[in-house]
C-alpha cells in the first residue's frame, strides 16, 4: 500500500474517531480536547489534498484561536469541580429521533455520493498554493476580502461589548 | 483502491452528520457550538476536495478561507453571548433559556 493511502486512512480515522468522541462524550472538557485532534486530522487531510496554506490556516486559526476560545467558554460557563461540567441529559425520544434522522441522512448522502460518477480533472503539479491564494484575494476577491476584514473588526468590537460586565 | 474524490466526500458526510447529531441532541450550548464547528469543517473539506479534483481550482481554497474567517467571528460572538446568558441564568442549558428580556 502506498504511503499516501496509509496517511489518508490514518488522518480520516483520527478525524472521524475524535469527532465521534466530541459528539458522544458526556464530559464537555473531554469533548473540547477531542476537538483538537479532529482539527489536526482535518489539517492532515488538507495536506494530502495539496492545500498547504489552508492546513497552516486550519492549525493557526482553529486550534490556536477558536479552540482556545471554546475552552475559555467551557471554563467560564461551568463549575469545573461540580457535576455541572457534564452536559445535561437529553430526553430518550429526542436522542432516538436525532440518531435516526442523522443516520438516515448519512446513508442517503453516502449512497448518492458513491453512485454518482464524478467528472474529475487532472490537477497540475503545484509547489505552493499560498502565492496563488494571495494573488486571488487581492485581485478577484478584493471586495470580499475587505468585507471579511470589516466583519472581523465588527465581531471583535461586538463580542467585547456583549461580554463585558455591566455596572448598572 | 486509489484515494479519490469519493473518499474525501464520504469523510465530509460523516463529519457533517456527526456535527448535526451534536447540534440536535446536546443541551449544553458549548456542545452545540462544537457541533457547528464540525459542520463548518465538513463543508471546508468538500470545498478543498472539489478544488483538488477539479484541476486544482483555487476558488475552492478561497471559499474555505472565508468559511474559516466566518467561523472565527461566529465563535467569538457566540461565546460572548453565552457568557451573558451564564451571568443571568447561571447555566447555559439552551432548553431552559427561553426569555429575550430580563
Amino acid at each position: 500500500m502506498e504511503i499516501t493511502t496509509l496517511a489518508f486512512y490514518f488522518f480520516a480515522a483520527l478525524t472521524i474517531g475524535f469527532a465521534a468522541v466530541v459528539v458522544l462524550s458526556r464530559n464537555i472538557l473531554h469533548a473540547a480536547f477531542s476537538l483538537l485532534f479532529t482539527f489536526f486530522g482535518i489539517a492532515g487531510l488538507y495536506v494530502l489534498m495539496q492545500a498547504d496554506f489552508l492546513a497552516i490556516t486550519q492549525i493557526m486559526i482553529y486550534i490556536g484561536g477558536i479552540l482556545v476560545l471554546i475552552i475559555f467558554g467551557v471554563m467560564l460557563t461551568t463549575h469545573i469541580t461540580g457535576v455541572d461540567v457534564k452536559s445535561g441529559k437529553t430526553g430518550k425520544t429526542q436522542l432516538a429521533l436525532a440518531a435516526t434522522a442523522t443516520i438516515l441522512l448519512a446513508a442517503t448522502m453516502i449512497y448518492v455520493l458513491t453512485t454518482t460518477s464524478w467528472k474529475t480533472a487532472e490537477a497540475p503539479e503545484l509547489t505552493s498554493t499560498a502565492e496563488i491564494i494571495g494573488t486571488g484575494l487581492l485581485t478577484h476577491y478584493l471586495l470580499a476580502f475587505e468585507a471579511a476584514s470589516m466583519l472581523l473588526l465588527i465581531a471583535i468590537v461586538g463580542a467585547a461589548f456583549i461580554a463585558r460586565k455591566k455596572h448598572a | 483502491m486509489e484515494i479519490g474524490l469519493t473518499h474525501y466526500l464520504v469523510i465530509s458526510v460523516l463529519l457533517f452528520t456527526l456535527g448535526l447529531f451534536g447540534v440536535l441532541s446536546r443541551k449544553h450550548a458549548i456542545m452545540v457550538l462544537m457541533g457547528l464547528e464540525l459542520i463548518l469543517n465538513a463543508a471546508n473539506i468538500n470545498f478543498v476536495a472539489f478544488a483538488k479534483y477539479g484541476g486544482m481550482n483555487i476558488e475552492g481554497h478561497i471559499a474555505a478561507v472565508f468559511v474559516i474567517i466566518l467561523a472565527a467571528a461566529e465563535a467569538a460572538v457566540a461565546l460572548a453571548i453565552l457568557l451573558n446568558i451564564y451571568q443571568h441564568y447561571h447555566h447555559v442549558n439552551i432548553d431552559e433559556v427561553d426569555q429575550l428580556k430580563e
